[in-house]
């Protein structure tokens, strides 16, 4: 674990540049150790990557971002995450105000049964982002056109969302998730559910929106990590492997684990 | 041979059959099981079935065909002239019925031969006094005419079944014959006793729907006698319900209608809120352990016999509601004489269906994705805004399926109204006047000594498939929004 963070501290952790920076965090559900000891630095304006076998702790780490694992009762999180230097886990901080910072987009496109319209708007509804309909409108549309969306949905904002392709039901969770003006957006798998077509369309939207977001996503494709991010971590087992630019962890990883999952020896 | 004698016969022949065959089949492999298509346990079970089934239908449907024969024969040995207004056909033959009965039962004791009933008329003189020392008592004394319809009867009868008992016992005898031919390695005895369980499966799923069917043609024949009786504008578009026995009573539905749907809303009043609330507690915000106890709490409620709703509206709630709202009352108010009211009915109901209305929705509100909190959840929503704004819309088809279930339930509801409610058909706006139902009408109407032949006891009927046609359209309504809501998430 010491070699790792000495690792962390050389390629990674340049101050000021880190949004996001997470220190010995443990998670357990029950009696179950779900993530030892991560430590980690995210950058600013950069896609992240997590990967790793199934049942790593991937996810689970990302959850402890926006504090979704909150929501799991027997889900128990230690360690300090700091989001711009402020403990995402301090009790002076609401979860339901931390999630507005911090955008999430799921697995499985997870649109509300309402319309493309009210999908959008309904973020900037409950945080009180727009005072008048028209500002709404604003919103929604800027949402939607940062998303890659608007030109297809424009003519029918009142439909409901879910009637969709599956590709752009997923573009409608990330503009919803834009739509809130988050500092961070985290995927989990957005791309697991989608055809190669309705990917290549929302890894696209992912190397966008790196000019305005902090992007942290977890894949199970190490093509896809290789293609939209910056910079990869790996987590096996639960814990962190190994974090560094994308680049030399595909072509010269430090850890002999690292290599064996890329080149498909383990995973 | 009597009918428990046959049971035995049978039981021990299905006995015999089951190791009968399983030895004869195993023999023939000289005891190595995987030689056998079949477990032997299948061998066996085939031959059980073979020789019980065919008999015991054989039984059912003799004894069926049987009666409606005998009886028939009967009536026309009863003649015309015996017949008179004051004895009617359907009152001699239930005399001749009961005359039979006794007369089998004297045989059984003992007391008289078969032999005697059938030859010799001098034996049955004095028949009376026999009867009653056996324990049988007839209404009148027996008369000529029944007494030599009876006899034909118990006589037709045994014969009947005694040829109907070895008959049954022949078809088992060969059933189980039969079956040992198929004592072979290669016969597909698992395959045989799976087809034969199908059957018995789908003889079970007819009955149960030829009873209900059965149930609504009785309902619809008492109906049109009754509109044959009565006219059916007066029953569908009158204004009054006064039923008088001797002569121009008003049947109309509508003040029963209007009592019906009053208390029901009241009760949906109480029920929809609390039970919905209840639900929503209990599945987004209950911890584990709260929710295993409350929810097994709030069931409980679903347990209670309606009488004791009703028993609770007649002695606790309604005297309770009169000592506030009633003459000389806590409140000085005069609004209330009786402590039967459609708010009684109404809210004690309510209270029944808090469970009904609560598990359903509960059901319904679990069943909405966990995708969808998540992704409100992670907008930045509260629990509160989460439930309101996605939750509740995603499950509202199916909450207001769940509430048309539970409007049919208090449409249809008996007891806590009889107790309840009151018995005054009109159409009244203040809550707590009494009123009364459907339901309340077709108890009282039906209750006493009654032969079903006028229209003030037919009109049960009516109100009855009424009743019955409003509560199965809602329930379809309910079942198909349900349904349809289901399929969105599968």
């Amino acid at each position: 674990m010491k070699d790792q963070t000495y690792l962390d501290r050389e390629s990674i952790l340049t101050p000021g540049i880190s949004k996001i920076s997470a220190k010995n965090v443990n998670v357990y559900y029950d009696d179950v150790q779900a993530l030892k000891d991560v430590s980690v630095e995210i950058g600013k304006n950069a896609v992240t990557s997590f990967i790793g076998p199934s049942g790593c702790g991937k996810s689970t780490f990302l959850r402890c971002l926006n504090r979704m694992n909150d929501t799991i009762d027997i889900c128990k999180v230690t360690g300090q995450i700091l989001l711009e230097g402020e403990d995402i886990y301090d009790p002076k901080i609401d979860p339901v105000q931390l999630r507005a910072k911090v955008g999430m987009v799921f697995q499985k496109p997870n649109p509300f049964p309402k319309s493309v319209y009210d999908n959008i708007a309904y973020g900037p509804k409950i945080h009180g982002l727009a005072n008048t309909k028209s500002d709404l409108d604003e919103i929604v549309e800027k949402s939607l056109q940062r998303a890659a969306i608007w030109d297809e949905v424009k003519d029918r904002l009142s439909s409901p969302a879910t009637g969709l392709s599956g590709g752009q039901q997923q573009r409608i969770c990330i503009a919803r998730a834009i739509a809130t003006s988050p500092d961070i957006l985290l995927m989990d798998e957005p791309c697991s559910a989608l055809d190669p077509i309705a990917t290549a369309q929302v890894e696209e939207l992912i190397d966008e929106l790196r000019e305005n977001f902090c992007v942290v996503i977890v894949t199970h494709s190490m093509q896809q990590a290789a293609r939209v991010s910056q910079k990869t971590a790996f987590f096996h087992l639960g814990s962190l492997v190994e974090f560094g630019d994308t680049e030399k962890i595909f072509t010269n990883p430090n850890d002999p684990r690292t290599e064996s999952y890329i080149t498909g020896r383990i995973g | 041979m009597a009918l428990t004698g046959v049971f035995y016969s049978l039981m021990v022949l299905a006995f015999l059959a089951f190791f009968v065959s399983r030895f004869l089949t195993l023999k023939t492999v000289k005891g190595d099981i995987r030689r056998l298509h079949s477990r032997p346990v299948y061998y066996g079970l085939n031959s059980l079935f073979l020789t019980v089934f065919p008999a015991v239908i054989l039984l059912i449907f003799w004894s069926f065909a049987q009666a409606i024969l005998i009886d028939g024969k009967v009536k026309q040995q009863i003649p015309e002239n015996f017949i008179t207004e004051d004895a009617p056909l359907n009152l001699i033959m239930s005399e001749v019925d009961r005359l039979s009965e006794g007369l089998k039962q004297l045989v059984d004791q003992g007391t008289l031969s078969a032999a005697k009933i059938k030859n010799e008329d001098s034996e049955l003189f004095g028949i009376e006094d026999k009867l009653e020392s056996a324990g049988v008592f007839l209404s009148s004394s027996i008369s000529p005419e029944v007494l030599s319809a009876s006899r034909t009867k118990f006589a037709m009868e045994a014969f009947g079944s005694s040829i109907r008992n070895w008959l049954a016992i022949l078809v088992s005898v060969l059933g189980f014959l039969w079956s040992l031919k198929n004592s072979t390695a290669e016969f597909r005895a698992r395959n045989h006793v799976e087809r034969i369980t199908l059957f018995l499966l789908g003889t079970a799923a007819t009955l149960a729907i030829f009873t209900s069917l059965g149930i609504v043609l009785s309902m619809i024949f008492e109906a049109l006698r009754f509109f044959g009786m009565h006219p059916w504008t007066d029953f569908f578009f009158g204004s009054t319900w006064a039923p008088s026995f001797s002569a121009g009573s008003e049947l109309s539905i509508l003040p029963l209608l209007w009592g019906t749907l009053y208390i029901s809303f009241v009760a949906l009043l109480v029920s929809v809120p609390i039970g919905l609330y209840s639900a929503i507690y209990l599945s987004e915000y209950a911890s584990k352990p709260i929710r295993a106890i409350a929810k097994p709490l709030l069931e409980i409620l679903a347990g209670i016999p309606t009488i004791v709703y009703g028993l609770f509206a007649l002695t606790t709630f309604g005297p309770l509601l009169r000592y506030f709202f009633g003459d000389g009352g806590f409140l000085g108010v005069e609004w209330m004489s009786d402590s039967r009211s459609v708010i009684t009915a109404g809210v004690v109901m309510g209270m029944m269906l808090i469970p009904f209305v609560s598990s359903l929705s509960d059901d319904i509100i679990n069943a909405v994705p966990q995708t969808l909190r998540d992704g409100s959840y992670g907008l930045g929503a509260t629990q509160s805004e989460t439930v309101r704004k996605v939750i509740l819309p995603a499950a509202l088809p199916g909450i207001i399926g769940a509430i048309l279930l539970a409007a049919s339930r208090a449409i249809g509801e008996t007891m806590i109204v009889v107790l309840g409610a009151g018995a005054v058909a009109k159409f009244a706006g203040n809550p707590l006047e009494a009123l009364t139902t459907i339901t309340t009408r077709i108890v009282s109407q039906l209750t006493g000594d009654l032969e079903f032949d006028s229209p003030e006891t037919l009109v049960a009927f009516a109100l009855g498939l009424t009743l019955f046609t409003i509560t199965l359209g809602l329930n379809v309504l309910a079942l198909y929004i349900v349904r349809k809501y289901r399929e969105q998430y599968e």
